[in-house]
């Protein structure tokens, strides 16, 4: 087979499984609804504030509630033990200049 | 039909000629996929993120009022609730209990939480990361030590459902008797208050109004906790930049390898293609096809296995990195939210630099005249 | 027939290397004839070939064709005038593709790829139907006995194998004339015999041939219709017809 024939069949077969993963995110998108919706839900039954994504310290656990004080109060040197530490920025209402704040 | 003929016949000559090093080609290809799999599925995943986020959470609450003492979160007073409901623009103030309990045997904090007409005494439903950490199940007793140096005896009656994991993993709800006898906390006392007002657009105003009736609270509103989860995973902060930086470097050799111009075999060869009978339009064409055969293939291949990593394997390459220290972990599976503009513009920097690094130093070659490889 | 006027070609013009390489040459070339340039090297026969082929412009003079050879090199370029030398670059290029066919001296095959790409390799840009043009370089490797090499890489090739695929190059667009620039340089005496072999039949097929060459094999053949005799850039003796 040339191999330009080889190079195109591989072309085409990737941009297929592009196609075919798009419908994919479109349908899972939608049956998606409803577990987010669920989540949507509780979120607002018990006041949360946070996703449960890093359990590994307060101010980890709780991104939005951390205050100027948080991320230092434990050892004024060592900023981040934790490595989503320096996955995650300090919220952007900390990070702008608010004097009420 | 002829146009297309012709690419063919240019691939045809460039898949030959890219063959000739074989080795060197495939890993240039491997390593540009690997690059190329590692950045959009960081990509893939922050967005999904991010967009998960900002869905679950628009119901937050409006304000929560936080106490701050000597830069540390403390207890709110339960008089602070009779000051505040006197603002005007707000409609119903409530006292929230929450706070983390460290469990030695699972090593891990769990967020214990008291729900509004929820729970009774001694019973308690827990979230399922509780129940993986504690190896415990529906029906059984977990005990928590109380910080009075007693124990506090509960029974698990149900768990939160796996689809909710994202937000509630680590939660034990628990009815308010309990959580004041775990935490030796009076009647006189909550974690902090959360408001509902009439009126959104007067948030920040009412915030004020909250922060100059009580100079040690701390106000934070609904719109602040949502764009705390829209710059997360930025690509300033710490690892990504790192990782964005490697990105670069390697394009940039990859680049630098075409960019730092022809062999001398190189050129002979362009100047016999010359002499046949190609014009200088013809080699450029050559040169933009063996750019872009390895920059498009790669860049297919790369996203599509990060989409496959991703929102299939639930990014399982990331896990020490995100996991990071954490001991309790949810189990969730994101949405595919896509953003085509993120894989656009990811395409334009991966395969565009490269196949101009690969044709702009052939330019020169490229016009020889066609006699120059008898001289 | 190829008619030159008065061919002069400088090289780094106004620069101090500056550099005559064909000094005003007027020469008449025969269609359907075999030509031999002859004359060591230095005289200005392979700048006078590229020149003749297409290949280069010259700094001044003209080149004119006639009779039959006009329509052959210009049937297929649409408004390509008989006049070579005025044309723009597309039409020069059009008719340096479909009617000269060049044989180099050292073989320029591309290493790395087989024999029969090598042979398609100047019809690529043109686009034509792949069986046709497969079949078409498959026949002419046949017809110069290479049939068993056709998948085998040019490195492995022996001189005069190289050779002969390079002249089947040469013809994969059945062009008009062939131009050949010291075809027996690298090949022993019985290979230059093939090669001369070779050149009859294209003769024979009603091709126009013209070779640049001092390798007595060439120009003591006795199918050469005429001997042109170059040095320093000039024709030398007048032309010697044979």
């Amino acid at each position: 087979m040339r191999k330009s024939s080889i190079y195109f069949i591989y072309l085409a077969v990737n941009l297929a499984l592009v196609f075919l993963l798009s419908v994919h995110a479109l349908i899972a998108v939608k049956d998606a609804a409803y577990g987010l919706g669920l989540k949507a839900e509780m979120v607002k039954k018990l006041e949360l504030t946070d996703l449960c994504l890093f359990t590994e310290a307060r101010y980890t656990r709780h991104l939005s509630q951390s205050d100027f004080n948080t991320p230092f109060q434990d050892h004024p040197i060592s900023f981040e033990h934790f490595p989503s530490g320096s996955i995650v920025e300090p919220p952007p209402h900390l990070r702008m200049k608010k004097d009420t704040l | 039909m002829k146009w297309l003929e012709k690419q063919r016949y240019i691939i045809d000559f460039t898949l030959s000629s890219l063959l000739r090093r074989k080795t060197k080609n495939i890993a240039l290809t491997l390593v540009y996929t690997l690059v190329v799999f590692v950045l959009a599925s960081v990509m893939f995943f922050a967005e999904a993120i991010k967009k998960e986020a900002s869905i679950i959470l628009r119901d937050s609450p409006e304000i929560i009022v936080q106490r701050l003492a000597a830069g540390r979160q403390e207890l709110v007073p339960m008089g602070y609730i009779e000051g505040i409901k006197k603002i005007r623009g707000v409609q119903s103030v409530r006292g929230r209990l929450w706070g983390y309990y460290f469990e030695p045997l699972a090593g891990s904090n769990f967020t214990l939480m008291v729900q509004e007409g929820g729970a009774e005494k001694g019973k308690i439903v827990v979230g399922k990361g509780i129940l993986r950490s504690m190896r415990a199940s529906e029906g059984d007793i977990l005990s928590l030590k109380s910080y009075k140096g007693d124990w506090v005896v509960l029974r698990i009656m149900g768990a939160l459902s796996s689809d909710s994991e994202l937000v509630s993993s680590d939660l034990i709800l628990i009815s308010e008797e309990d959580f004041r006898s775990v935490f030796d906390i009076s009647k006189g006392y909550v974690t902090d208050l959360t408001l509902q007002v009439r009126n959104p657009r007067e948030l920040p105003n009412i915030a004020q109004k909250i922060k100059d009736l009580y100079p040690d609270t701390r106000p934070i509103v609904r719109d602040d906790i949502l764009r705390t989860y829209n710059s997360i995973f930025n690509w300033r902060s710490g690892i990504l930049l790192v990782i964005m930086a490697a990105a670069g470097l390697a394009f940039i050799i990859f680049a630098w390898d075409k960019a730092s111009g022809l062999s001398a075999e190189e050129k002979k060869e362009i100047g016999i293609l010359k002499a046949i009978g190609w014009e200088t339009s013809d080699v450029i064409l050559m040169k933009f096809w063996e750019g872009t055969v390895i920059s498009l293939s790669s860049f297919l291949a790369g996203i599509i296995l990060a989409y496959f990593h991703v929102f299939f394997t639930s990014s399982t390459l990331f896990g020490p990195v995100l996991k990071g220290w954490s001991v309790l972990y949810p189990n969730f599976r994101l949405t595919p939210f896509i953003d085509e503009a993120q894989v656009t513009t990811l395409f334009f920097l991966t395969v565009l630099p490269y196949t101009v690094a690969t044709i702009v130093p052939s330019w020169r070659a490229a016009s020889v005249d066609p006699d120059s490889v008898m001289r | 027939m190829i008619e030159l006027s008065a061919i002069r070609k400088v090289f780094n013009s106004g620069r101090p290397n500056e550099f005559t390489a064909v000094d005003g040459v007027t020469l008449s070339i025969d269609s359907r004839k075999i030509t031999v340039l002859k004359g060591p090297s230095g005289s200005g026969k392979t700048t006078l070939l590229g020149i003749i082929g297409c290949m280069a412009r010259p700094t001044s003079g003209r080149i004119q064709l006639t009779g039959p050879l006009t329509q052959a090199v210009t049937f297929s370029v649409k408004g390509a005038a008989a006049e070579v030398t005025s044309l723009p670059e597309r039409f020069l290029t059009e008719i340096r593709r479909r009617a000269f066919g060049f044989i180099f001296q050292q073989f320029n095959l591309i290493k790395g790829i087989t024999v029969l790409e090598n042979v398609m390799l100047p019809a690529y840009p043109m686009g034509e139907d792949f069986k046709l043009l497969r079949e078409r370089a498959s026949r002419i490797l046949s017809d110069l006995n290479l049939s068993g090499k056709v998948f085998s890489k040019v490195e492995w090739l022996s001189g005069g194998e190289a050779q002969r695929v390079g002249i089947a190059r040469a013809l994969i667009n059945d062009p008009a004339v062939i131009i050949a620039d010291e075809p027996t340089a690298h090949l022993d005496t019985k290979l230059s015999g093939e090669f001369m072999g070779i050149v009859e039949r294209l003769k024979n097929e009603g091709k126009t041939v013209i070779i640049a060459s001092h390798d007595p094999i060439v120009f003591d053949a006795p199918i050469i219709d005429r001997i042109v005799e170059m040095r320093d850039g000039r024709l030398s003796g007048g032309p010697q017809q044979q």
